[in-house]
């Protein structure tokens, strides 16, 4: 079933705040095979210019992978999530995710499109501080492959 | 925060230093666990096949992601990296034989921007085959 060319800008309430550790940063640092000190280190996150250990520029999925969820769950949102694989993602920084940061995520509807029985649905989650400085706006473009 | 490759020093057609990674099982199932993606299909041989995948295959995010340690390495900063954006061609397949998977990245700059910013065009392949296409990131230098 196509998707609803009417869900383009529906918008969902924020998330609960996520707490980010310095041990998680690292998790994923080492996952990526990163041996950055500036990921593990605070002493060298300060010499390089930084309040407090960084994450790697990707670390902000783990945010946006769960906050996009809401998109997947509204039941507007006609989609057979088993036949879902990730097509695009971006990431705009407007300053790196450090340690001790407390993030809400907001998510939205980008744009859906049908292209040879394929939907494509790109969801926007946006990453702001509790106290509204925004951090990271990230999109993926999901599609559903045609039965 | 500064990055330490300059704007001076670069032109369009600067290549970044290439990059190669091994993903073996192993490093799907840390990957899992780091980012919170839990999908099967990455961790499960007959749940991959029986959706017609040829195996088991790496997190898009997790070659994304090694394909921007390329930049961040290049450029000496992670905050350095501003804009990042990939399409996902071709899954990367890594069989259950303890050597799994390479991933090659390669990078050069295609374009020079405003504000000491310049945007760098990535190559990702794996077994000669592009993994992602139309990988870039805008450097802040």
């Amino acid at each position: 079933m196509a998707l609803d060319p009417g869900l383009v800008g529906r918008s969902y309430p924020p998330s609960v705040v996520y707490e980010v550790g310095r041990e998680k940063i690292a998790e994923f640092a080492r996952a990526l095979g990163d041996d950055d000190p500036v990921y593990r280190d605070t002493e060298a996150a300060r010499a390089a210019g930084h309040p407090d250990v960084v994450a790697p520029p990707t670390f902000a999925i783990v945010l946006s992978l769960g906050a996009g969820n809401v998109v997947l769950e509204d039941p507007d949102v006609a989609i057979d999530y088993s036949r879902v694989v990730h097509g695009e993602q971006k990431f705009v920084h407007h300053r790196p995710i450090r340690a001790g940061d407390r993030l809400v995520a907001t998510a939205s509807i980008e744009a859906v499109r049908s292209v040879a029985g394929n939907d494509m649905l790109t969801t926007r989650v946006d990453l702001a501080t509790e106290d509204g400085e925004p951090v990271c706006r990230t999109s993926a473009m999901l599609v559903a492959r045609g039965a | 925060m500064a990055a330490v490759v300059r704007r001076a020093d670069v032109e369009v057609g600067t290549e970044l230093p290439p990059q190669t990674s091994r993903v073996t099982r192993a490093d799907l199932v840390r990957y899992a666990g780091a980012s919170g993606d839990f999908n099967v299909i990455h961790w499960n041989e007959r749940v991959a096949t029986e959706v017609g995948l040829p195996g088991v295959i790496a997190h898009g995010m997790l070659t994304a992601g090694l394909a921007a340690r390329a930049v961040t390495a290049w450029a000496g900063d992670p905050g350095a990296l501003v804009e990042y954006s990939v399409r996902f061609s071709r899954p990367v397949v890594v069989p259950d034989d303890g050597v799994g998977a390479e991933v090659v990245v390669a990078g050069r700059v295609a374009a020079l921007l405003d504000d000491g910013r310049v945007r760098v065009d990535l190559t990702v392949t794996s077994g000669g085959e592009k993994v992602l296409s139309l990988a870039r990131a805008v450097v802040q230098l």
